[in-house]
């Protein structure tokens, strides 16, 4: 690839079947600092994390009065279809909506570095619709937590991740209640069972920041577990306890657990909010968080098998820079690593929306957004655990994986074949890298639509 | 009678690596499934061991569903969606090793995940999984299989294996498929993961583009890939939603509800081919002793596996049970492993294709440090 192609598909989304490749690629991804818009109108235009937990709690409403009245009525509460039950409808087409905006926007953003980089870190931060409370949330966890602080510090990005009602909900800390604050001790004496939950406390250190295997124990787990209880959302809750200002996230002092914690050696006396806060204070400027984010971003530019060398300028940058991810990106920029580099397969996402952009189109209706990135595996705000979508050539390059994009680069054909000249297209994207056989298979096609079929499922197409 | 050059080749290397294991009872009829249940299944609440002094304390409300129930032996009580697996467990087809963990201890699902797949000592201590390692024992050409689109670690390896997942999107052309193969033919990746695709499409027949859904469509599915002298010999079946942190008795009936009828339809489509199968079904870790505060259980050590199938020794289970005492609990909070579940699949599908264990196991998993665990097939 030329540096052209490289700025377009290595670090961008792949080249406009309408324009030409930038003149001068470096500059062009300087650029797009400036032209990075955090909420276009498409996303400006989404339903909201307040209004979408008012709809949470409405639906958990509506679906406890249909058990009352089916288990009245004598009949089975449970449906046993594949279909989501109705209450949560209305969500499910939230979710629809926001991933067709989530397309959208990568289609026409004026900086597809930039967006690029949103979604490694909503993948990073990865939440899943796999759970029902996340299904609506999904969305505008991404476009609050994740776009407006892509060009801040990570510890900013950080302290919105952990606080945003999708996160809380997602790992389950909503509820987690200290076995010993006020709450938790008039439940113990009532008999009943409250307490804990460790999920986002341990996903915190082994995904979001420190990385597995680097030091932290399951003590450590368990004192930050304590250390978060009270970061939950308010209204939404049943009892009027927990109810809580809201619809927002809220630090709900009679659940959090009282008293000093240590964790990794450290003392942490603050008292309240503080007390989680100050942790991850320290665990965004951790060396090993440096060396997770480090190895992670060189992985998703330069390649399968990181360079050494890179990682450790990244590293070096995270510590120096306290986490400033402009800066960061910036060593990308500058990396022969990166320019240099071996080709990564793209995942779905990647493919679909290179596919997309060789044949102009400009925007895509939520469901076939969501329903095209299902049938290719990698369906949008849905991986299947919160360490989020691989991004190893493995993971994607499969035989069946293959064919379903064969089957969405006919479909596509289909739709906008007649006006495209595939030969003519062939050239703008890869210029002089295209390869003999991907030449020949156009050249041959029975038809405009078929030839274009074949430069989608090209191996130039599969790759960036 | 004629042999083919890769068969040949990869007698001789097998042969040079591997003098003394021996291929003549490898009977090309025997079929293993390995079911993984990603996420972390609860042991504790699929084959609950209610008869231990400790368990309703430790439960509270997770237990409600489990105590009354009639034990399958003096201790453990099989979860009551698990209807198809009580009954294979009547009919001696089913057994169940329990307390089993890994040589890995750190609660981290992808580590563990990675362990369990790979076969290794230690996480990515290997790039390769267990079952391309078997295939590598088999005899040349036996062929795997993935039901997902891509190829997941432990089939990921020098071997090459297939993946096949049904798509609801409209077929290709044949046409069009017959090109993008011409168009790939000289591509070092594409080219045999297409070759791959086109085999077991053509398998698959008219269940591709079905759109079969649910547990009973994916059970058949994986039956209508494993019959026949082309089916796949060894095939890995994903399942995730385990990890339940928090209301876990709704979310666990209906995952094991899933799980039942898969292995039903399973067992129902395979028919006669049922006696030469072997269904392994595991997890990564199991979950903590006690139900957490949200309902749910958090991440714990030992779990438990269940060995399903025509040629099992079933009607049985095997355990080391360590109690659930305050001072028996690993780390006092979770279920203490005392046997290993890598010793546990590896000796099973060692048997199971007639491959001598002691030459087998540190193959399939070079990482166990526990004893070999036989008799789990019968003999």
């Amino acid at each position: 690839m030329d540096q052209a192609a490289i700025a377009l598909n290595r670090f961008g989304l792949g080249g406009l079947g309408d324009q030409d490749p930038p003149s001068e690629p470096r500059r062009w991804l300087e650029s797009q600092f400036a032209a990075y818009q955090p909420a276009p109108a498409i996303i400006a235009s989404q339903t909201g994390s307040a209004r979408l937990i008012e709809m949470l709690r409405e639906a958990r409403d509506d679906r406890r009065e249909r058990k009352d009245e089916a288990r009245a009525a004598g009949t089975d509460p449970k449906p046993k279809d594949d279909n989501l039950p109705g209450p949560y409808r209305p969500l499910r087409e939230v979710y629809i909506q926001a991933a067709g905006a989530r397309i959208t926007a990568a289609l026409t953003s004026p900086a597809p570095f930039l967006e690029r980089l949103v979604h490694f870190w909503s993948n990073h931060f990865a939440i899943s619709i796999d759970k029902v409370s996340a299904l609506g949330l999904a969305g505008a966890y991404e476009f609050e937590a994740i776009r407006p602080h892509l060009l801040g510090r990570f510890g900013d990005m950080l302290n919105a991740v952990e606080r945003h009602p999708g996160m809380l909900l997602y790992l389950d800390q909503a509820e987690s209640i200290g076995p010993e604050s006020p709450l938790g001790t008039r439940a113990a004496q009532r008999g009943k069972q409250r307490g804990l939950n460790e999920n986002l406390a341990r996903e915190i250190l082994e995904l979001h920041t420190l990385g597995v295997r680097t030091g932290y124990n399951q003590q450590d787990v368990t004192e930050f577990a304590r250390a978060l209880t009270g970061w939950t959302l308010g209204g939404i809750a049943k009892q009027p306890a927990l109810r809580g200002p809201g619809p927002k996230f809220w630090f709900a002092a009679v659940i959090h657990q009282p008293g000093t914690r240590t964790i990794m050696g450290k003392r942490y006396a603050q008292s309240g909010e503080a007390q989680a806060q100050a942790v991850l204070d320290d665990l965004a400027a951790h060396p090993s968080t440096a060396k997770h984010i480090a190895t992670k971003l060189a992985r998703h530019f330069a390649g399968d098998v990181v360079p050494i060398a890179l990682v450790t300028r990244l590293e070096k940058t995270f510590l120096s820079t306290r986490g400033d991810l402009p800066s960061l990106y910036r060593v990308l920029m500058d990396a022969p690593e990166v320019w240099g580099g071996t080709a990564k397969f793209r995942s779905p996402w990647d493919w679909t929306l290179a596919a997309l952009r060789a044949t102009g189109i400009k925007s895509l209706p939520g469901k076939s957004a969501a329903g095209t990135l299902q049938q290719l595996g990698q369906p949008i705000w849905k991986p299947s655990s919160p360490a989020g979508y691989d991004d190893l050539a493995e993971s994607w390059a499969g035989p069946d994986a293959l064919v379903r994009r064969v089957e969405v680069a006919q479909r596509l054909a289909q739709r906008s074949g007649a006006g495209i000249d595939a030969r003519k297209l062939a050239g703008r994207l890869f210029a002089g890298a295209l390869s003999p056989s991907t030449a020949a298979a156009i050249q041959r096609a029975e038809s405009g639509e078929q030839a274009l079929a074949l430069l989608l499922a090209a191996p130039e197409m599969m790759r960036r | 009678m004629l042999l083919h050059r890769r068969q040949i080749l990869a007698a001789t290397a097998a042969s040079l690596l591997l003098p003394q294991v021996s291929f003549a009872k490898a009977a090309t009829e025997r079929r293993l499934v390995f079911v993984i249940q990603r996420g972390a299944a609860d042991g504790l609440a699929t084959l609950a061991p209610t008869g231990d002094p400790g368990y309703a304390s430790l439960r509270g409300d997770l237990a409600e569903d489990l105590l009354g129930l009639p034990k399958l032996s003096g201790m453990f009580a099989l979860h009551p969606a698990l209807k198809q697996i009580n009954a294979m467990y009547g009919a001696r087809q089913a057994l169940f090793v329990n307390a089993v963990g890994l040589p890995y201890r750190d609660r981290s699902h992808f580590d563990a995940q990675n362990v369990l797949e790979t076969g290794g000592a230690l996480p990515y201590d290997r790039p390769d999984g267990w079952m391309n390692r078997l295939l590598g024992l088999l005899p040349a050409g036996e062929r795997g299989l993935a039901i997902s689109a891509t190829i997941p670690t432990a089939l990921r390896g020098p071997v090459q294996v297939s993946s096949f997942a049904p798509s609801a999107l409209p077929d290709a052309s044949a046409d069009l498929l017959q090109r993008v193969g011409s168009m790939y033919a000289d591509d070092a990746q594409l080219h045999p993961l297409w070759e791959e695709a086109m085999q077991t499409r053509a398998m698959a027949g008219d269940l591709v583009g079905s759109n079969a859904k649910g547990a009973l469509a994916a059970g058949k599915l994986i039956g209508s890939l494993m019959k026949g002298a082309e089916g796949a010999r060894v095939v890995m079946v994903e399942t995730t939603g385990w990890d339940t942190h928090a209301g876990q008795r709704a979310r666990l009936n209906n995952q094991l509800e899933g799980l039942d009828a898969m292995l039903g339809a399973l067992q129902a489509d395979l028919g006669p081919v049922w006696a030469d199968t072997l269904v392994v079904v595991a997890t990564e870790f199991g979950r903590t002793a006690a139900v957490n505060g949200t309902g749910g259980t958090d991440h714990g050590t030992a779990s438990l596996a269940m060995l399903l199938g025509g040629t099992v020794a079933g009607g049985r289970i095997v355990s080391d049970w360590p109690g659930l005492g305050q001072s028996q609990l690993y780390e006092g909070r979770d279920l203490k492993p005392t046997m290993g579940l890598d010793a546990a699949i590896g000796t099973a599908v060692a048997e199971h294709f007639g491959l001598d264990p002691a030459m087998a196991l540190p193959q399939l998993f070079p990482g166990s440090k526990d004893p070999r665990i036989s008799g789990l097939i019968r003999g």
